[in-house]
């Protein structure tokens, strides 16, 4: 059954996108995004399929490509990826409907958007090197095209697709080469094959093939150091289509992560996965002092995803260590924690993305300091950014904070068993699961409170008002997601505990259960979600009556008056005076000055008749992101003199290009002789 | 203060009454609402600051007003009487209406000292625009230029009725 | 017991909970109030003063600012709902509160923290610079303060091999040399920095200022009058005495029930209230000698908060 929904994901994806560029204007959007649909759900139902029953479906074909064929296979922990991309890809393109007015309605957009969804949904079923190749780069080349829908307007754009251009095709460049390795080495480019032949293959390969393939999927996963295209490319694309990048896009380095490391390769030496938890831990703290530090709503979200992506990997990475150690039943719980922060991050990273959209194309800008009280303008998206930006800073009732808890239980209670090097790491990994867990407190309350509270900072945010219905529905589905996670993560933890023990050799198929409570098996750790969220709402309930009841005893007078805030009794209050996103984030900059290395400048100009008067000052500020400034612009300049130096080859000069081309053949000649 | 004073202090609470009698007679119904529990906000009109010392030492350790249940406070917000010295400047009224309006209701103004009564020495200055009463309503009355720590605390007392 | 007294007893338990926590909170306030008082030379307010200000409070109008939204007014009320919940699922009396299963170290850290959150988003919409300033600060300090209390609360799960409270304050009971254990008492004085934090008291903030540039807790909650800011008060004196109560119980575990039923649970209650009650008169004595710290040294001040507890939790793997 899982075949035919395969095939039928396939061809309405490619029915949607050849809508997308053939129809006239009126009807394209509507034709892809129906058909899109169609794609997502044929998809869900088949991965659904396969979750329940928890077995694997194989599809071999030998004629779409040529020399290899295609063969995919999904299996549980594809099937967990491919749920998550069609739920955000079907909340993303109901969003679509509503935006497509803002730029998102051209031939290329409206054929690109569709060959991206169904090439995500795809990716996690891909049973071959070469199926998989081809599925990634589709995917590549279409993000590609989406991120450069706005170009025309604006320079950054074309910077921010040059990076990730570069960035991508180089990380795709690492997972050639490490699956290229595996697949000759073993003889055939099924997975399956490689997989049987894993452990026949010397140790220097399957070293260099993971590190590479954590080089080139964490690329894509947003891993620190290799972030840098991730706050360039996702602000500069359309809110859809950063919706779709961040919830279902970075997923995929991850499953690469756990394809490459554990199904492949069936897991290794500890120090790999070490390597994974490090390079986690790094992301999750560089991620989340960056969104606390940004100004820019959109980088804000785009820097809390390499945060994310962190937190996954060291779930990730813990599972491994612990597998490797022996202890199979809480690495599986431990996948099965990285698995949830996946899912929950889809969820409310979807949602924080569409909502963002709705802000920038109610005001025009994604500039913290010139947003403000749009809350009682706009307010269903403000209460679906509300629930967004709670759930991702891990608070009860929703679904952050279960994720969240489950990692760190499988963190505190793989500690007593392990290793001297796990069990250094597992306190710093908790370390930096806390601290990345307040900085994200400080980001989203920041980007709440200063976009969505108070007053408004500028005119554009004085003038906003609700956007269209299908914008809010899309960005609204997913923020429902978040609040029925967050109350009954039971509904997923099954599905999950099955991916987790396909991806984990060995270890026991259901860790968790429990209706309403979440037990761990085998371990002391309780929690009810639900039973909690109803105590707050309980009492939540029982603190407003008592407020109203305390109104009997009140002589009659207006019981509420609104008047302007109190402000010291000064004459006159402005918006300007309210803390901006920069001020908010001062204390955290000053605490973290060397890392986050920010660029000021103070300009004082006198008044022309005497130098003890002040005319103007002229304060100027900007965080950049010090791993781009000392890194790849040294890399990049080198290029460049590498590039320069290489111009004295080509003088011009026909003789000596015939020259060239005598030489190297005769080189060829030699080596293959 | 040593650690024997403390304890001595601790077991045999020193009354209120013991030295300032019982509280003056006020509006039973103001009592009622507050009952016992008073905050103040003090603002300073344009006063020459000698009612504040008085204030000060009102609630210093020697007379301690807040063992009869008032508390000074930082907002209007928080208060349910203003504490207005000096006679109001012209620049001031604008904050002290404000600082007024910004109290929830039920709310009083507590006018200390003589020139809040009615100017004072500062009659007819330049910078004086009036009476405290002359821009907001007052409740209660202080004399005295300036009045004693005992009497602004039996104004106080009237106030919490403690 | 049947299902249905099993139920009615667990809501008792938890009533009684709340209720000692919400007016003995006011009281540990106004206790520590009258310490403070008495170590200045004065008389000072009575006990029950805190209680007089807050049922005065009830009475009074509210005020919203014109511009603010919903968010304003939730909150005071969440501030207080998640106070109420902890401590009706806390082993603060008993060591089975209605619950209990699910009281979760990091779950409860976890409530409490979405308490701070909407206070401080309450404080961004009155559209002051005092409400900006004062989130902007809390906000940082919660921050940096988490690391410290997520490892200090490893540190003590680790030996007890779970994070669930009710189970750490039993093997406290049942065996006291875990008490005594250096990664708890390290993973302890790690909290009690915490708790210093957390709660507003000095060297990181005076709850007593006056002056808004000073102010770190109070300036969120300049702008609320009448019921909000009873709310807001009760809500801050029940957080106060959660954190002690659960500091007490984690140290000095005796004195909590043990067994089910109502004397027990009255003895557990006495005993709360005189344990936190000392807590409350060492922080107070401790805060007349000392002085408020300078905003940019409080994050010094949370990092030895948290070498405390590193040292703790690596302390609890070394010695098994």
């Amino acid at each position: 059954m899982s075949n035919v929904s395969l095939v039928i994901t396939a061809a309405a994806g490619s029915i949607a996108a050849i809508a997308g560029g053939a129809l006239p204007a009126k009807t394209r959007v509507w034709a892809a995004v129906v058909l899109t649909w169609g794609s997502c759900i044929a998809a869900l139902v088949g991965a659904l399929a396969v979750l329940h029953t928890g077995q694997s479906s194989v599809l071999n074909s030998s004629q779409i490509l040529p020399l290899t064929g295609v063969t995919m296979v999904l299996d549980p922990l594809g099937a967990v990826f491919v749920v998550v991309t069609a739920v955000v890809a079907i909340a993303s393109t109901l969003y679509w409907l509503g935006y497509a007015s803002h730029g998102l309605s051209t031939r290329t957009a409206s054929a690109a958007l569709p060959v991206f969804v169904t090439s995500m949904l795809l990716v996690p079923t891909a049973g071959s090197v070469a199926t998989f190749l081809v599925l990634w780069e589709l995917m590549a080349l279409a993000s590609l095209m989406l991120v450069l829908v706005d170009q025309r307007r604006r320079e950054e754009t074309r910077s921010a697709a040059q990076w990730y251009a570069v960035m991508t095709h180089v990380g795709a460049a690492a997972i050639l080469f490490a699956l290229v390795l595996l697949s000759a080495h073993a003889g055939d480019q099924t997975f399956a094959a490689i997989r049987v032949h894993a452990h026949h293959l010397p140790t220097a390969v399957r070293n260099t093939a993971f590190v590479l393939a954590v080089l080139g999927f964490g690329s894509k996963a947003g891993a620190v150091p290799l972030h840098v295209w991730l706050p360039k490319a996702h602000p500069e694309a359309p809110s859809p289509v950063s919706a779709l990048m961040s919830g279902a896009m970075v997923n995929l380095g991850i499953y690469g992560i756990v394809l490459v490391g554990d199904r492949l390769l069936g897991g290794g030496p500890v120090w790999w996965w070490l390597m994974v938890t490090a390079l986690g831990v790094v992301s999750a703290l560089f991620g989340a002092l960056h969104a606390a530090t940004s100004t820019d709503l959109k980088r804000l979200l785009a820097y809390s995803t390499a945060d994310n992506m962190g937190l996954v990997l060291i779930g990730v990475g813990a599972s491994g260590m612990f597998a490797a150690s022996g202890h199979r039943a809480i690495a599986s719980i431990a996948m099965v924690a990285a698995l949830l922060l996946t899912v929950n991050h889809a969820a409310f990273k979807g949602s924080l993305f569409l909502s963002a959209g709705s802000v920038q194309v109610a005001t025009g800008t994604r500039d913290l300091d010139r947003l403000g009280g749009l809350m009682r303008r706009m307010p269903i998206t403000g209460a679906v950014f509300m629930v967004g930006a709670l759930s991702i800073a891990a608070l009860p009732p929703f679904n952050g904070f279960v994720g969240e808890w489950l990692l760190f239980q499988s963190l505190l209670h793989g500690l007593p068993t392990s290793s001297t090097a796990v069990a250094i790491a597992v306190p710093v990994g908790v370390a930096a699961l806390a601290l990345t867990g307040g900085l994200t407190a400080v980001a989203f309350v920041k980007a709440i409170g200063v976009g969505f509270l108070g007053r408004p900072r500028s005119e554009e945010a004085a003038a906003a008002h609700e956007v269209p219905r299908t914008m809010q529905m899309g960005a609204g589905m997913l923020a429902g997601l978040c609040v029925v996670l967050g109350l009954v993560p039971v509904i997923v933890l099954p599905a999950l505990g099955r991916a987790a023990a396909s991806a984990v050799s060995g270890a026991p198929a259901t860790t968790l259960s429990g209706s309403v409570d979440l037990h761990l098996a085998g371990l002391q750790g309780v929690l009810a979600p639900a039973l909690l969220a109803a105590g707050l709402a309980l009492a939540t309930g029982a603190v407003i009556a008592l407020r109203q009841l305390a109104r009997r005893r009140f002589t009659p007078q207006p019981a509420l008056r609104r008047a302007e805030p109190w402000g010291s009794g000064r004459e006159l209050q402005t918006a300007r005076m309210q803390y901006t996103a920069t001020s908010f984030a001062e204390p955290l900059e000053r605490v973290f000055d060397d890392v986050v290395r920010p660029d000021r400048d103070l300009d004082v100009s006198h008044v022309s008749e005497s130098r003890y008067y002040v005319e103007k000052v002229t304060y100027w500020t900007s965080i950049g992101d010090v791993i781009e400034q000392n890194v790849y612009r040294p890399v990049i300049s080198a290029v460049h003199w590498w590039g320069q130096r290489a111009r004295a080859l080509q003088n011009g000069s026909v003789h000596r290009y015939l020259a060239y081309g005598l030489v190297a053949l005769v080189v060829i000649l030699a080596v293959i002789t | 203060m040593t650690i024997r004073s403390v304890l001595q202090a601790m077991i045999h609470p020193h009354t209120a009454t013991n030295d300032l009698g019982a509280p003056p007679a006020a509006a039973v119904g103001v009592r009622h609402t507050l009952g016992g529990s008073l905050q103040l906000r003090h603002v300073d009109a344009g006063s020459c600051n000698g009612c504040e010392l008085e204030i000060a030492s009102a609630f210093g350790p020697a007379y301690d007003a807040e063992r009869f249940g008032a508390r000074l406070v930082a907002s209007p917000r928080h208060a349910d009487a203003l504490v207005v010295t000096g006679p109001v400047t012209k620049n001031m009224v604008g904050p002290l209406k404000k600082t007024f309006e910004a109290m929830p209701e039920p709310r009083m103004v507590i006018a200390v000292g003589d020139c809040a009564r009615d100017c004072g020495v500062f009659k007819g200055g330049y910078g004086v625009a009036g009476a405290v009463a002359d821009i907001v309503p007052v409740d209660v009355q202080v004399p005295g230029c300036p009045p004693r720590p005992e009497v602004i605390i039996q104004a106080l007392r009237g106030l919490t009725g403690r | 017991m049947t299902g249905f007294q099993n139920v009615v007893a667990a809501g008792l338990v938890a009533g009684a909970q709340i209720v000692t926590v919400s007016v003995g909170g006011l009281l540990l306030v106004g206790v520590m109030r009258k310490v403070r008082s008495h170590l200045e030379g004065r008389v000072g307010p009575p006990i029950h003063q805190p209680l007089l200000d807050v049922r005065k409070l009830f009475t009074k109008q509210r005020m919203h600012p014109e511009q603010a939204s919903w968010v304003f007014g939730a909150g005071p009320v969440v501030l207080v709902a998640t106070a109420v919940v902890v401590a009706a699922i806390s082993p603060l009396a008993t060591t089975r509160p209605p619950l209990g299963r699910s009281a979760d170290f990091f779950a409860i850290v976890f409530v409490l923290l979405l308490g701070s959150v909407s206070l401080a988003l309450g404080a961004l919409d009155t559209g002051t610079p005092f409400g900006g300033m004062g989130s902007s600060r809390a906000m940082t300090i919660g921050a940096l303060a988490e690391p410290a209390l997520l490892v200090a609360i490893l540190a003590m799960s680790i030996p007890a091999h779970t994070s669930n409270l009710p189970v750490l304050v039993r093997m406290g009971l049942a065996h006291p040399e875990m008490i005594a254990s250096p990664a708890r008492i390290l993973a302890l004085g790690s909290f009690v920095v915490i708790i210093l934090a957390e709660s507003g008291r000095l060297p990181i903030d005076n709850p007593s200022t006056h002056l808004e540039l000073t102010m770190i807790h109070e300036a969120m909650v300049l702008e609320y009058a009448g019921p909000d800011l009873g709310l807001v008060t009760l809500g801050e004196s029940m957080r106060l005495t959660l954190l002690l109560g659960l500091l007490v119980n984690l140290l000095v575990p005796w004195g909590v029930a043990d067994r089910p039923g109502a004397v027990s649970i009255v003895i557990g209650l006495g005993a709360l209230a005189g344990k936190v009650a000392l807590a409350g008169i060492a922080i107070a004595t401790f805060e007349v000698f000392t002085a408020k710290l300078r905003l940019f040294r409080v994050p010094e001040l949370l990092a030895g908060g948290f070498v405390l507890a590193v040292l703790g939790a690596v302390t609890a793997l070394v010695v098994r």
